[in-house]
């Protein structure tokens, strides 16, 4: 699904975001970005949907960066929903990718994403009447109306309370796409993903079964990463499911 | 979520025959009575168009409370105008008050009988510039979020004892402007990315298209007929 080599980004200020990323993600896998501040998480992010080009190579369920159809496939949900909900209702927001991109059965798109994060009844609110939990997912049901094959997600449980961050991960747990969860969050990938990725200073420094990752203490201190105080592993319900069996093999 | 930000402003009975008029027949209809009202200074004519603005929010059931605290907003107009009597004479001032008030009247009216974003789709379809319609959109959407940012950032000066006595001191919050400048700048970047992400075609999108029946017609043509009869009689 996702296939990038030697991937390498600067920024006009001559700040390296990506320095030769390597990575494979398979069909209908959920694959964790981990990282530190400025590890280039959110630069991966914007070249799988060709916001950002870099050099190296890059192909996205089939499609090149330059393809203008690759908007349609990647679907990305940025950290700040107040960033991705700009339309004046909610939905008119879940509708304006479908409508862009010039989609059938718009109306019916609409109700199915809203009904999907739960959210049918508030599609007549405006999204600053919102809770920052409904907001959030509001900006996934505008992602998946457009029926993307690639669903990317920057730090979706930044600024959460406990409850609403386990009703986001129960919301994300149903819906069935290759997912790239870029976070920090350690026992959110823990709880999503059966793979992750951990990225440092825009290289992929490693990438394995996510247990495996988070049980390497020295490797994520390495990385300025670590699991909250008192985080058990062991106690973890993983990520069961034939995705598993994917994860291992990209 | 921040509250005290839940109503959009429509008030009285949404499902009144005023509300479900097309937004572009209340647009034309009330911003019409407004430049008959500032065409003239015949007292007649600005009756008449106090008639059919109280007719319009009885139609809205619209509560008389509502609508004058919302038109208070021209007061303070009013009482400039009001100091300059000395210079300019009463007559002036009974030129300008009832216009003031019938125009604000006017605006008070259409907002309170149409949605914000519905206004813009209306203004979209009358051919305004698509450019001040989108900004406008967009300030609609990110007014409250700034609002919030700026409150946080008022509290935090707050929190650490800022709290001026003489202008001097005041020079922190320029730079609370200057901070909150360059977050809506980044934000402004962050949201044109988002924007692309979604398929972006330098066109607002929608999803309803405004329908212009009979009766949005028979409500434009009983402003007009017997506004612009008494306007040309007078």
């Amino acid at each position: 699904m996702i296939r990038a080599r030697g991937l390498r980004y600067t920024y006009p200020n001559g700040i390296t975001g990506l320095d030769g990323v390597d990575l494979d993600v398979a069909h209908d896998e959920r694959v964790a970005v981990l990282g530190p501040n400025g590890a280039g998480k959110t630069t991966l992010m914007l070249h799988l949907n060709g916001l950002l080009r870099g050099t190296g190579s890059l192909e996205v369920a089939g499609l090149r960066p330059e393809d203008k159809a690759l908007r349609a496939r990647v679907g990305l949900i940025f950290q700040d929903p107040d960033d991705q909900l700009f339309m004046p209702t909610v939905r008119e927001d879940v509708a304006f990718g479908p409508l862009n991109l010039g989609l059938p059965d718009v109306e019916q798109r609409v109700a199915t994403a809203l009904e999907t994060v739960r959210m049918s009844e508030h599609a007549d609110r405006a999204p600053h009447q919102l809770s920052l939990g409904q907001r959030r997912r509001v900006a996934i049901a505008g992602v998946l109306a457009m029926d993307p094959s690639v669903l990317v997600l920057d730090e979706p449980s930044a600024n959460l309370d406990p409850r609403t961050r386990r009703e986001l991960i129960e919301t994300l747990d149903a819906i069935d796409r290759t997912l790239v969860v870029v976070t920090h969050d350690l026992p959110l990938a823990a709880a999503l993903c059966e793979r992750s990725v951990l990225l440092s200073a825009g290289r992929v420094v490693a990438d394995g079964p996510t247990r495996e990752i988070l049980d390497d203490e020295p490797l994520l201190a390495a990385h300025d990463l670590e699991l909250p105080a008192g985080f058990d592993l062991s106690r973890l319900a993983w990520p069961r499911c034939p995705r598993a069996a994917s994860a291992s093999a990209p | 979520m921040s509250g005290g930000h839940l109503h959009t402003g429509v008030a009285g009975d949404p499902h009144s025959p005023i509300h479900r008029l097309d937004p572009r027949a209340k647009l034309l209809g009330l911003t019409g009575i407004t430049l008959v009202a500032v065409s003239t200074s015949r007292p007649a004519v600005h009756g008449a168009c106090a008639l059919a603005l109280a007719a319009v929010a009885v139609a809205a059931r619209i509560p008389p409370r509502t609508l004058a605290s919302r038109a208070r907003i021209v007061i303070p107009a009013l009482l400039f105008v009001a100091l300059l009597i000395p210079l300019h004479g009463v007559t002036a001032f009974a030129t300008v008050a009832p216009k003031a008030l019938l125009g604000t009247s006017s605006a008070v009216l259409l907002s309170a009988t149409t949605g914000f974003p519905d206004i813009l789709h209306a203004l979209e379809r009358l051919h305004a510039p698509r450019l001040l319609v989108l900004i406008a959109a967009f300030m609609y959407r990110y007014l409250f979020t700034i609002v919030d940012e700026t409150t946080r950032m008022r509290a935090a000066l707050t929190a650490r004892g800022y709290a001026p006595r003489h202008a001097l001191q005041a020079q922190a919050l320029g730079r609370v402007a200057t901070a909150l400048f360059l977050r809506t700048y980044d934000r402004a970047e962050r949201v044109h990315l988002a924007m692309l992400a979604r398929g972006w075609r330098e066109q607002m999108p929608r999803l309803h298209a405004l329908a212009f029946r009979r009766a949005d017609a028979l409500f434009l043509a009983a402003l007009a007929a017997p506004l612009l009869a008494v306007r040309i009689a007078a």
